[in-house]
C-alpha cells in the first residue's frame, strides 16, 4: 500500500477530481512529511496554513463543480520567488527577515490554478552554486546515499537543491526551480527526478530574485515528466511585466505527451565527451540513445564546436549580470543594514554587504565587476557576448540535422558535501554540460538514466529547439518509460 | 553666420572659449520611464514610488512607450538622426538615492543622433543667427532625492523622481560665449515645450545643465575641459561659463594646467568648485541592460512621431515674417513662447485672419491679403504693447490672461470699424481687465461707443468755440499750434467719445 505522499501531481489532481482522496488529507501527509524531514534541512519556512487552505478551497470546489487544474495540489516554492508576506531571502542573510509585499507572477499563476504551499525551499545563496552549500541557512542534504555503507552527507546539487531535495524524499509532490546554468538540471540529475528549464521567455520572471536576467528561467521539478508538463503549463505565460517574457499563447503539454519518437532525430554531440568523466556517465548516456532508438528515433552525430568555451562563458556573463542585479541590497531599503559606529553611506555599504553575502556571493561579484570594468570590458564581456553567439549559432546550425540532443547532465554524481567548496572550478564543472543550453535559451531537461556503482541516480539531458517544449518532454517521457529506472532514496531521516 | 568676438582678456592676450552643454529634459509624462508611477511635482516624500522605483527584489522595468515617442518627436524637432534600433545599458554605482545600484540610461546605442538648433543672438537681427550641433539625444532614468536637514545624524531618501524619463540632449562643443550658451538653452527649452516633451520648467528641475568648458588661444587646440553639473536656470548656466572661463585662464596664466574634472556650482557665491577628478571618476561598468529589449522603431511609429509634431518656433517666426508681414523683432517676441504664439493664432482666428504654415520642406509661404496683414501687424502691436504690458503690471503670464483672446479679437474689431477710438480702446480693455467682461457689451453698458455724428460735434465745437473767442482770434493770426488745445477741448466736452478724425475735420472747417 503507497501513503499519500506517494501521490504525484497527476495522481493528486485526479484523485481529488474523482473523490477518490481528499486534497485536505494529501496537504496533511505531506505537512507531516515536511515536519519529519527536517534533517534534510529543504525548506527555509513551512507554510502548513497555505496549503491547508488551498486544500480545503479544492474540496469546497470539487463539491462545487469548479475545479482548477492544480486544485489540491501542495507545492514547494523555491525561496528564489516573492511570495506575499511570506520571507523570502533568496538563501541570502543579506534578505533575512524580508516578507515582500508582492507575489511573484510564477508562484502567482500556480496558486491562481488551485496550487497550496509548503513552505520556501532552501536554495544556494541568490542561486549561486552547484551543491546548495552556498545557502546562508546551510546546506540541504541529499536524500540518497552512497551504498558502501560511509553514511557519508551527499549534496542534492545546486542551486534548487532544497527544490530537488524535497521531490526526491516525498517532501513536495512538486516544486519550482530556477535555472541559470543548470540550477534546475544538475540537482534534478543527482536526485533522481525530473526537472525542465523552458526556452528563455516561456516564464515570468517578475518577482523572482535576479541573478542573471539574460539567463534565469523558471521550471518545474517533479518525480515524472508528466507531472514537470502539468506545472509548467501552469507557470509559463506572457507577462507584461517582464519585458523578455514571450507573448506566445501556452501549449497544452500534457495533454499532447507521446512517448512514440518515430520520425525525430536526436542529435549525440561528440564535443559533449569530454576527458575525466566517469565511465559510468557514458554508460547511461550510451544506454539512453538506445532507449530513445528504441522509440523510434534517429540517432545521429552532431557537432556543437564552441561547447568548450561555454563554461568561461557563462562564468563572465553570469557574473557580470550579477554584479548589477546585486547591486540593490545595500541596506538602504529593505533586508539586513549594518551600520557601523563611526563612518556614513560607504562604511554602512561595506558593513551591510560584507555582513549579508556569503564568500561565493562575493567571488562573483568580484569576478563580474571586474569583468565590466573600464579596459577590461572589450575583452572579457564583450568577448563573452560574442562567444555566446557563435554558442547559440552552433545550435541552429545542429537543427539542420536533428530535433533534439541528448546529453549526460552532469559530469559526474552527487558528490560529498565539502568535497568542493574549496576548489571553486571544480565546482563550476559541474554545469559543464548544462550552461550551453543557457546560453542560447534553449529548453532543456533533466531525467533519470540510470544509477551508477554506488546506486547514486545518473541523468540525461535532453535539449530542444526554442519553443519546442513539447518534443523534450516527449523524449523524456520515453526515456522514462523504457529506462526502468525506479530507485529510491531509503529514508534515513 | 556670424563669429563669436567674446573673449577673455588675459595678462598674456585673449582667450576663446569653447562651450558644450548637457541639457537633462525631463520628459512630460504621467508615469515614470519604467514603471507606473506618476511623475507629479510637489508630491509628499516616497509617495509616488512603485516597487520598480524602489529597486525590490525580482521587480523588471518595463518600458513606458510615451516617453519613448516624445523622445522621437524631440529628435525629430531638432532635425536629427532617429535611430530606429537603440538599447538600454546599465550605469553602475553606489548611491543611497540610486535604489537599483545603476542608472539605465543609453550609452552605446542612442536612440537620436546628430541634429542641430539655430539660436539667434539679437531678436532683432536674423544676421545673428547662428547653427549649434546636437550630438546626441538618449533616454535615461532620474535619481531620487536626499534630504540631509531632516534629522541630525541621518539623511532621509525621497523616491518620487527616482525612475523619472529624462533626455539627455547632448550639444556639440559649439557655443563660444555665455551668450551662445545661454540662447542655446533658451531656444531649445523652446523646442521642447513646442514639441510639448519637456515643461521646461527650470525651478521645478524639468530642465537643468551639464556645463562643458575650456579655454583656448582663439582658433587654437582645443583645451582641457571642466564639466560642471546640474547647473538649473539659464542665468546660472551663463554666470557658470564665465566664472570657470575666467577661473581656467587664470591658472593657465598663472602657469598652471586644467585638470579634467567635475565641478559643481555654487549658486550663492556664482562661483565652481572641484567635486572629483578624472582619477577619483567611477568606473561605471557599462552593460546592455539584459531586463530590457533593444528599442526597435517601427515606421508606423515614426510617420505618426513625424505627423504628430506642430510647427516649430523657426517655421512660425519665418512664416509671421514672410506671410503677415511682421518685423522680425516682432515675430521672433510672438513665436519664442508656444503659449504666447497659440494665444497669438487664437486672436487672429477671431480676426479672421488666415496664413497657412508652408509645406514640410516647401520654405515658401503665400503672403496674406493686406487686408488681413494690416489686421495681423496691429493684433501683434497691441499684444506686444497692451497685452504683455497689462499682464507684466498684473503680474500673470499669458496663460491666466484675464481676457481671452476672443474677447480682444472683438476689442481690435471695435477699434478697426471705428466704434471706439484708440483712447477708448484703451479705456475698454483696462475695463475688461478688472471685470472679465466682453468688450461689446461694455461699450452698450457704459455708454462708450464713440460718436461720428457731425451735428452733435459741430454744436460742441460751436460751444467751444464760443468759449474762446482770444484763442480762436490767436489760432486765425497764426498760432497754428493753437488746433490741439481746441481737439482736446472738444474731446473732453464729449467724455473721449468723439470720433478723433471727425472732430479733427469739422474744427479745420469751423476755424478756416
Amino acid at each position: 500500500m503507497t501513503g499519500l505522499t506517494d501521490l504525484g501531481i497527476a495522481a493528486i489532481r485526479d484523485g481529488v477530481a474523482d473523490g477518490s482522496v481528499s486534497a485536505r488529507e494529501v496537504a496533511e501527509a505531506y505537512i507531516a512529511a515536511v515536519e519529519a524531514g527536517r534533517p534534510l534541512n529543504a525548506f527555509t519556512v513551512e507554510t502548513p496554513e497555505h496549503a491547508l487552505a488551498a486544500a480545503d478551497t479544492a474540496d469546497a470546489a470539487r463539491a462545487s463543480g469548479e475545479l482548477k487544474p492544480l486544485s489540491g495540489v501542495p507545492l514547494g516554492i523555491k525561496d528564489l520567488f516573492a511570495t506575499e508576506g511570506v520571507d523570502t531571502t533568496a538563501g541570502s542573510r543579506i534578505l533575512s527577515g524580508f516578507k515582500p509585499r508582492y507575489e511573484s507572477t510564477v508562484s502567482g499563476k500556480l496558486f491562481a490554478a488551485g496550487a497550496g504551499m509548503l513552505g520556501k525551499l532552501n536554495m544556494d545563496e541568490f542561486a549561486m552554486g552547484s551543491s546548495n552549500e552556498t545557502s546562508a541557512w546551510g546546506p540541504v542534504l541529499s536524500p540518497w546515499r552512497r551504498k558502501d555503507g560511509g553514511n557519508a552527507a551527499l549534496t542534492p546539487g545546486g542551486s534548487s537543491g532544497g527544490s530537488a531535495s524535497a521531490v526526491s524524499a516525498r517532501l513536495a509532490p512538486g516544486v519550482t526551480g530556477t535555472d541559470t546554468g543548470g540550477s534546475i538540471r544538475q540537482p534534478a540529475a543527482f536526485t533522481g527526478i525530473s526537472g525542465i528549464k523552458p526556452t528563455y521567455g516561456r516564464c515570468s520572471r517578475w518577482g523572482i530574485v535576479a541573478f542573471a536576467s539574460s539567463l534565469d528561467q523558471a521550471g518545474p521539478m517533479a518525480r515524472d515528466v508528466r507531472d514537470c508538463a502539468i506545472l509548467l503549463e501552469a507557470m509559463a505565460g506572457f507577462d507584461p511585466k517582464d519585458s523578455t517574457s514571450l507573448d506566445l499563447p501556452v501549449p497544452n503539454w500534457e495533454a499532447a505527451l507521446s512517448s512514440d519518437l518515430r520520425g525525430k532525430k536526436v542529435g549525440i554531440p561528440r564535443e559533449y565527451r569530454i576527458d575525466g568523466v566517469p565511465e559510468e556517465i557514458g554508460r547511461v548516456w550510451d544506454h539512453g540513445i538506445a532507449l530513445l532508438k528504441d522509440a523510434g528515433a534517429e540517432i545521429v552525430e552532431v557537432s556543437l564546436p564552441h561547447t568548450k568555451y561555454a563554461l568561461p562563458t557563462y562564468y563572465i556573463i553570469a557574473p557580470a549580470e550579477a554584479s548589477s542585479n546585486l547591486a540593490r541590497y545595500d541596506g538602504v531599503r529593505y533586508g539586513r543594514r549594518v551600520q557601523p559606529e563611526q563612518g556614513g553611506l560607504t562604511e554602512m555599504y561595506e558593513a551591510t554587504r560584507a555582513e549579508g553575502f556569503g564568500a561565493e556571493v562575493k567571488r562573483r561579484i568580484m569576478i563580474g565587476t571586474y569583468v565590466l570594468s573600464a579596459g577590461f570590458y572589450d575583452a572579457y564581456f564583450n568577448q563573452a557576448q560574442k562567444v555566446r553567439a557563435l554558442i547559440a549559432r552552433d545550435f541552429d546550425q545542429a537543427w539542420a540535422s536533428c530535433d533534439l540532443l541528448l546529453t549526460p547532465t552532469a559530469p559526474s554524481a552527487a558528490f560529498g558535501l565539502g568535497e568542493k567548496m574549496a576548489d571553486p572550478i571544480a565546482m563550476y564543472l559541474n554545469d559543464v554540460f548544462a550552461v550551453p543550453a543557457s546560453l542560447a535559451g534553449l529548453p532543456a531537461m533533466s531525467v533519470p538514466g540510470g544509477v551508477d556503482g554506488q546506486g547514486l541516480p545518473l541523468g540525461l539531458q535532453i535539449i530542444g529547439r526554442p519553443l519546442d517544449e513539447q518534443s523534450v518532454l516527449d523524449a523524456g517521457l520515453a526515456i522514462e518509460e523504457r529506462s526502468g529506472f525506479t530507485a529510491r532514496a531509503e529514508r534515513w531521516w | 553666420m556670424t563669429d563669436s568676438t567674446y573673449r577673455i582678456h588675459g595678462a598674456t592676450g585673449e582667450w576663446e572659449v569653447v562651450i558644450g552643454l548637457e541639457v537633462h529634459a525631463q520628459i512630460s509624462t504621467r508615469a515614470k520611464l519604467f514603471s507606473g508611477a506618476s511623475t507629479e511635482f510637489g508630491a509628499e516624500p516616497n509617495s509616488q514610488v512603485s516597487l520598480v522605483d524602489a529597486a525590490m527584489p525580482g521587480m523588471l522595468p518595463v518600458p513606458n512607450r510615451e516617453c519613448i515617442r516624445q523622445a522621437v518627436r524631440t529628435g525629430m524637432a531638432l532635425e536629427a538622426r532617429i535611430n530606429p534600433w537603440s538599447r538600454f545599458d546599465r550605469k553602475n554605482y553606489f548611491y543611497a538615492d540610486l535604489p537599483q545600484g545603476y542608472q539605465i540610461s543609453q550609452l552605446y546605442h542612442p536612440i537620436v543622433g546628430e541634429g542641430e538648433i539655430e539660436i539667434l543672438l539679437d531678436d532683432k537681427d536674423e544676421g545673428s543667427a547662428k547653427t549649434v550641433g546636437i550630438e546626441r539625444i538618449h533616454i535615461e532614468q532620474d535619481a531620487g532625492k536626499l534630504m540631509h536637514d531632516q534629522h541630525p545624524s541621518f539623511s532621509y531618501v525621497d523616491l518620487n523622481r527616482s525612475g523619472v524619463a529624462l533626455m539627455e540632449i547632448v550639444s556639440k562643443p559649439d557655443m563660444r560665449s555665455p551668450e551662445e550658451a545661454g540662447a542655446y538653452v533658451r531656444k531649445l527649452r523652446s523646442i521642447l515645450r513646442y514639441v510639448g516633451s519637456c515643461d521646461g520648467n527650470m525651478e521645478q528641475g524639468s530642465m537643468r545643465a551639464d556645463v562643458n568648458v575650456s579655454v583656448r588661444k582663439p582658433g587654437g587646440e582645443l583645451g582641457t575641459r571642466t564639466e560642471t553639473k546640474n547647473v538649473n536656470s539659464v542665468r546660472f548656466i551663463m554666470a557658470a561659463i564665465e566664472y570657470e572661463a575666467n577661473r581656467q585662464v587664470d591658472v593657465l596664466e598663472g602657469g598652471g594646467k586644467i585638470v579634467q574634472e567635475t565641478r559643481l556650482f555654487d549658486p550663492d557665491k556664482i562661483e565652481t568648485r572641484s567635486l572629483r577628478s578624472k582619477e577619483e571618476a567611477h568606473d561605471y561598468r557599462y552593460f546592455p541592460d539584459p531586463d530590457l529589449l533593444p528599442v526597435e522603431l517601427s515606421d508606423d511609429f515614426l510617420i505618426e512621431c513625424r505627423s504628430s509634431l506642430p510647427e516649430l518656433p523657426d517655421a512660425k517666426r519665418r512664416r509671421y515674417e514672410n506671410s503677415l508681414g511682421l518685423s522680425p523683432y516682432n515675430a521672433t517676441v510672438l513665436t519664442a513662447e508656444v503659449e504666447t504664439a497659440r494665444w497669438f493664432e487664437a486672436l487672429l482666428a477671431g480676426l479672421g485672419v488666415t496664413s497657412a504654415p508652408a509645406e514640410p520642406g516647401a520654405g515658401a509661404w503665400t503672403p496674406a491679403s493686406a487686408e488681413d496683414q494690416d489686421k495681423a501687424k496691429r493684433a501683434a502691436n497691441w499684444l506686444l504693447s497692451d497685452l504683455f504690458g497689462a499682464l507684466n503690471r498684473l503680474g500673470r503670464s499669458i496663460e491666466d490672461s484675464p481676457v481671452s483672446p476672443a474677447q480682444a479679437a472683438e476689442l481690435l474689431g471695435l477699434v478697426a470699424d471705428g466704434t471706439l477710438s484708440g483712447t477708448l480702446g484703451k479705456q475698454v480693455f483696462e475695463i475688461m481687465l478688472e471685470t472679465g467682461g466682453d468688450p461689446a457689451k461694455i461699450v452698450e453698458e457704459r455708454g462708450l461707443k464713440q460718436t461720428s455724428d457731425t451735428g452733435a460735434i459741430e454744436k460742441v465745437i460751436a460751444e467751444v468755440l464760443a468759449a474762446n473767442p482770444d484763442k480762436v482770434a490767436e489760432y486765425r493770426s497764426g498760432k497754428d499750434k493753437l488746433f490741439g488745445f481746441f481737439v482736446g477741448q472738444t474731446m473732453r466736452a464729449m467724455a473721449g467719445k468723439g470720433n478723433p478724425q471727425v472732430i479733427n475735420d469739422l474744427l479745420k472747417k469751423a476755424l478756416a
